[in-house]
């Protein structure tokens, strides 16, 4: 299992990068949305991305809409992991196909449960 | 300041004991210490031991007796723990209780229901994919703690806590903001009845059980507790009903009335039916 994350921030990156990487995911990294779906183009390994909302560029709401448009992504399972804790928020981002979301600050079992109801922990 | 001794650790474990039937090994005492110490502060007390002496003693009222028993017990639990068993709940257990009984009600019980994670899940999952039946599907919630209960009826809870197995969309549907806390919305409350309970003692009357999810509270037991407790569960539970423990817990050496079933990846326990009882 693949998972990209994408955050402009490095603590951030770095702080999820540890949870996943425990867990058994390979880890790759964007630092906005307009990157990750570069790297999406480049390589088609990920089965998963976890999109920040408010970055630099294009932000994971943007990116959610883009890759959601694009057919060859549609296993992809995409996960909001961000501030915005509004129930619109919310709302709006799973209208746009995120799969689930995560409200930060969060806890890793947070994280790894939300990821067991997606059905893609690696064994 | 003495350093808490072990007649002081005993004490404590008897007390927890008495109350709860809980077993606190030797090797928890630094829980006995972590927790109780910032209760003895805010209660007054010079130190863990004065806090001690005064239980000793018999002049710490009931109140300081329930929150030192409260302070030590574990109330962790989460939104669909573990998944799985809300899965088969939701593929197998309910469709078949409910073909069977196309009129009556099904009736849930959720024994040591901590802050209310547990029942809340039951009854959204319920709402979710039964709305027809949810005026058939009755669900009992207890716990020993009178506290824990307080909380579990608010039905208030922290970012942290809905962040933990609720699925997003059952946030949005089922919950409201309040400041930084979300309230479980009347429509899911109302679902649920609540009341104290202690296990290990005398039930009050509980109406015959389609379903007993009693998870993570069995492993704190002793042996005979646990086999008393199962033993109780076979009386109120319908001979088509069943049974889920937690994760590592388990009937077997136990109680041979119940069988182990698989359901997808969890396991849950029915009673056999060629036994003569
Ligand atoms: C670890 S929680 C389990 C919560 C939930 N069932 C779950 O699996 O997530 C254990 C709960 O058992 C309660 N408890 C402890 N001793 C009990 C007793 N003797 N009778 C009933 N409940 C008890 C505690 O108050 C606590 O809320």
């Amino acid at each position: 299992m693949a998972v990209l994350i994408v955050d402009d921030s490095k603590a951030m990156r770095s702080l999820l990068r540890h949870i996943l990487k425990g867990a058994g995911f390979e880890v790759f990294e964007a630092c906005d949305g307009q990157e990750a779906l570069d790297y999406l183009q480049r390589t088609h390994e990920i089965n998963l991305v976890l999109v920040d909302w408010d970055m630099p560029g294009m932000d994971g709401y943007a990116f959610l809409q883009a890759v959601r448009a694009i057919p060859v992504y549609h296993q992809l399972r995409l996960m909001m992991v961000t501030a915005e804790s509004e129930i619109e928020q919310i709302s709006r981002a799973l209208a746009a196909g995120a799969d689930e979301y995560v409200m930060k600050p969060f806890t890793r079992d947070a994280v790894l449960e939300k990821l067991n109801l997606l059905g893609i922990l690696p064994d | 300041m003495n350093a808490t001794c072990a007649s002081d650790f005993n004490y404590i474990r008897e007390l927890v004991r008495r109350h709860s039937a809980i077993v606190l090994e030797a090797d928890k005492d630094y829980l006995i210490e972590t927790r109780l110490t910032p209760l003895a502060r805010q209660a007054g007390f010079a130190s863990l031991e004065a806090l001690i002496a005064a239980l000793r003693a018999n002049s710490a009222t009931s109140t300081l007796r329930n929150q030192v028993v409260e302070a030590i017990t574990t109330h962790e639990t989460s939104f669909f723990r573990d998944f799985h068993p809300f899965e088969a709940l939701k593929t197998t257990v309910l469709p078949e209780l409910l073909a069977k009984r196309s009129s009556s009600n099904v009736t849930i019980w959720c024994a040591a229901c901590s802050s209310g994670q547990e029942p809340f899940s039951i009854a959204m999952l319920v709402r979710e994919h039964f709305p027809t039946l949810r005026n058939r599907v009755r669900i009992i919630a207890t716990d020993l703690s009178g506290a824990i209960l307080a909380r579990a009826k608010e039905g208030l809870y922290s970012q942290i806590e809905v962040n933990r197995g609720l699925p997003a969309v059952l946030l949005t549907r089922y919950f409201q903001r309040q400041g930084l806390q979300w309230r479980i919305r009347p429509e899911i409350r109302q679902m649920v009845e609540f009341r104290q309970n202690n296990l290990a003692e005398s039930w009050p009357p509980i109406p015959p059980l389609d379903i007993v999810f009693m998870r993570n509270i069995l492993i704190y037991f002793d042996l005979g507790t646990k086999k008393a407790i199962l033993a109780k569960i076979r009386g109120v539970l319908k001979s088509s009903g069943y049974l889920f423990l937690g994760s590592s817990e388990t009937t077997l050496n136990l109680d041979a009335a119940f069988e182990p079933i698989s359901m997808g990846k969890s396991v849950c326990y029915k009673l056999r039916q060629n036994q003569m009882l």
